[in-house]
């Protein structure tokens, strides 16, 4: 019998649906992968093998009552811990909201349990989802599956969504949630060799999902594969009244949507992306991609993305300006952490609770958020980099009037080493150069396996799509995955 | 524009964070280099550029004028380290 948890989602549902396996053997073999990789990855905040098994059985037993199944049943999925889960602790991995068990759940976690869902555990990330290497998180680094050759030195999953990323690469889960602000989903997929994709902003709501920078933030799918992306992402979207910003329109039907061919396509290739000492074996695969796409069809023209270099910056401005007044709700009264030193007052409370319950990046980010807002400087920074981002949307725009899809890379380099950049907060922001700027501007973007470097660490390549062209951004990643042949996976160490 | 220890304190102040004068001193330069980086947006013409509030073009709705919930005191409360009474216990605000 094959291996269970070699199995992504479309493989998975159909071998439940057909009777090859139950839903409950899938969750044992799931949960027993959790619990032996644990020590070793500490992919998961806490693991909810009940959970899973609960959700199996209820699947199971729908099929032997010959009821419709969900578009997810009996698959056991990972949940960022940025999703608040009725019943199970919450933390965006933040010391702040330690022992947090919300009273409500998210949208995105409640569709994907109507679907036939179930749950493995909440997935370890950076704080509040602030960093790209989940070395910012209060419960320990995410260990990555990958090494190089000959060298047990520990690297990073990626971040912010590096337990969602570390554990479908070591088989821990077929799938998993992950959540983008400026490329949290894209650039943990891509260190791992699986796919990933932010859709639209609004497509999935942010209702319950913990707040990090509310114009940015987006959940979307993680896992081995475009399709099992596209069935993901069509269970976790969808309309939702308690979001302001959820986009009121109907969720379209992408896995049966799916078509690699390109024909008839025009894929832009930004020219401000190749930048000035670019890693040789990105930008090798980056010509491997655009080679693949017109292999499958695809016209390639160049476009220009002027306002490319300003994305960063302008970033760094807008989500700590974001984050500081998002992050304003942790003030030990109403949930999470409290710390009152004797005698101490409400003011004194509420800086003593923040100073013990933030960690180091998610203070800095709120200092600088605080500072760009702050009288006399509000202009000169956060109307500025609004102006900025209006700018590089329009370049999108602009640049899709040319093209249908733009490739590029998804990072500037392969998997680093643990501590390798912690120490330089600019050093590390580089590392989101090529997924910020689709995050300002809103729109779809995925990352899919390409190959390894010369280190043999996954890289990944970048669909970026219009806005609500989700189907677009998978087909083109479904033409590159069939042609990149993607099947290297992590020797087993853990 | 570049900040000194006063600012720092001061920003840490108006974001209610405890820091002490050795974390002050480490932020300092910290901010520093993100702040001179983050200035490079100063270059960029914007004339005439509308600042960005919505990034996808989208309704704000109303809804109906009608109560959807209420009456859950008990779970609202759930999580409070300090409630009281029924209430989020605090420490003494008036003197």
């Amino acid at each position: 019998m094959t291996d269970l948890t070699d199995l992504g989602i479309a493989d998975i549902r159909n071998g439940v649906a057909a009777g090859t396996f139950t839903a409950v053997e899938v969750a044992e073999a799931f949960n027993a992968a959790v619990a032996a990789a644990q020590p070793a990855l500490n992919a998961f905040i806490v693991t909810t093998p009940d959970a899973a098994l609960d959700a199996a059985r209820r699947v199971d037993a729908a099929r032997a009552a010959g009821q419709a199944l969900g578009k997810m049943a009996g698959v056991p999925i990972g949940m960022k811990d940025l999703f608040a889960t009725k019943g199970v602790q919450t933390t965006a991995a933040s010391k702040i909201l330690a022992g947090f068990t919300p009273e409500y759940e998210s949208t995105v976690s409640q569709n994907l349990w109507n679907a036939g869902a179930g749950m493995l555990g909440k997935l370890n990330l950076d704080q509040f989802a602030m960093g790209s290497s989940n070395e910012t998180s209060a419960f320990g680094n995410v260990i990555s599956p990958w090494r190089r050759p000959n060298d047990t030195a520990p690297l990073a999953p990626g971040g912010s969504s590096g337990g969602s990323s570390a554990a479908i690469a070591a088989r821990l889960c077929p799938a998993a949630t992950g959540t983008d602000t400026g490329g949290s989903i894209r650039q943990p997929a891509a260190f791992t060799g699986i796919a990933g994709i932010k859709p639209t902003y609004g497509r999935c709501s942010r209702w319950g999902v913990v707040a990090f920078a509310s114009s940015l933030d987006q959940a979307g799918p993680m896992a081995r594969s475009v399709q099992d992306c596209a069935i993901m992402l069509e269970a976790m979207a969808g309309f939702d009244p308690k979001d302001s910003t959820s986009l009121d329109l109907p969720v379209p039907e992408w896995e049966a949507g799916l078509n690699p061919s390109m024909a008839g396509k025009r894929v832009g290739i930004p020219r401000e992306y190749r930048l000035d000492g670019m890693d040789p074996d990105v930008a090798k695969s980056w010509d491997d991609g655009i080679a693949w796409l017109k292999d499958a069809g695809a016209e390639i023209v160049e476009v220009s993305l002027p306002h490319t270099k300003y994305a960063l910056p302008t970033y760094y401005i807008i989500a700590p300006a974001e984050a500081s007044s998002n992050l304003a709700r942790y003030d030990g009264v109403r949930y999470g952490l409290r710390d009152l030193p004797d005698g101490a007052g409400l003011q004194d409370m509420y800086a003593a609770t923040r100073a013990a319950g933030f960690g180091p990046e998610v203070k800095r980010r709120i200092m600088i958020g605080t500072y760009v807002l702050s009288a006399g400087f509000y202009d000169a920074y956060y109307t500025q980099a609004q102006k900025v981002r209006a700018l590089i949307a329009r370049d999108f725009e602009l640049a899709f009037q040319h093209c249908d899809v733009i490739l590029a890379p998804t990072a500037p380099t392969a998997a680093f080493a643990l501590g390798e950049k912690s120490d330089d907060p600019l050093a590390m922001y580089l590392n989101d150069v090529f997924s910020v700027p689709a995050s300002l501007a809103g729109l779809p973007a995925m990352s899919v396996p390409a190959g390894l470097d010369r280190q043999g660490l996954p890289l990944g390549l970048q669909v970026i799509g219009q806005a609500f062209d989700e189907q677009g951004v998978l087909n083109a990643g479904l033409a590159l995955e069939q042609r990149a042949g993607f099947t290297a996976k992590p020797a087993k160490w853990w | 524009m570049s900040v000194d220890t006063a600012t720092v304190a001061k920003i840490a102040s108006l974001a209610r964070i405890k820091v002490s004068d050795a974390e002050v001193a480490a932020m300092v330069p910290e901010l520093n280099g993100i702040l001179a980086w983050v200035e490079q947006l100063g270059e960029v013409d914007v004339t005439g550029v509308e600042p960005m509030t919505a990034v996808i073009p989208n309704q704000l709705r109303l809804r109906d004028d009608a109560v959807t919930d209420g009456g859950i005191r008990d779970a609202v409360l759930a999580n409070a380290p300090a409630p009281e009474h029924g209430f989020f216990g605090v420490p003494k605000v008036i003197e």
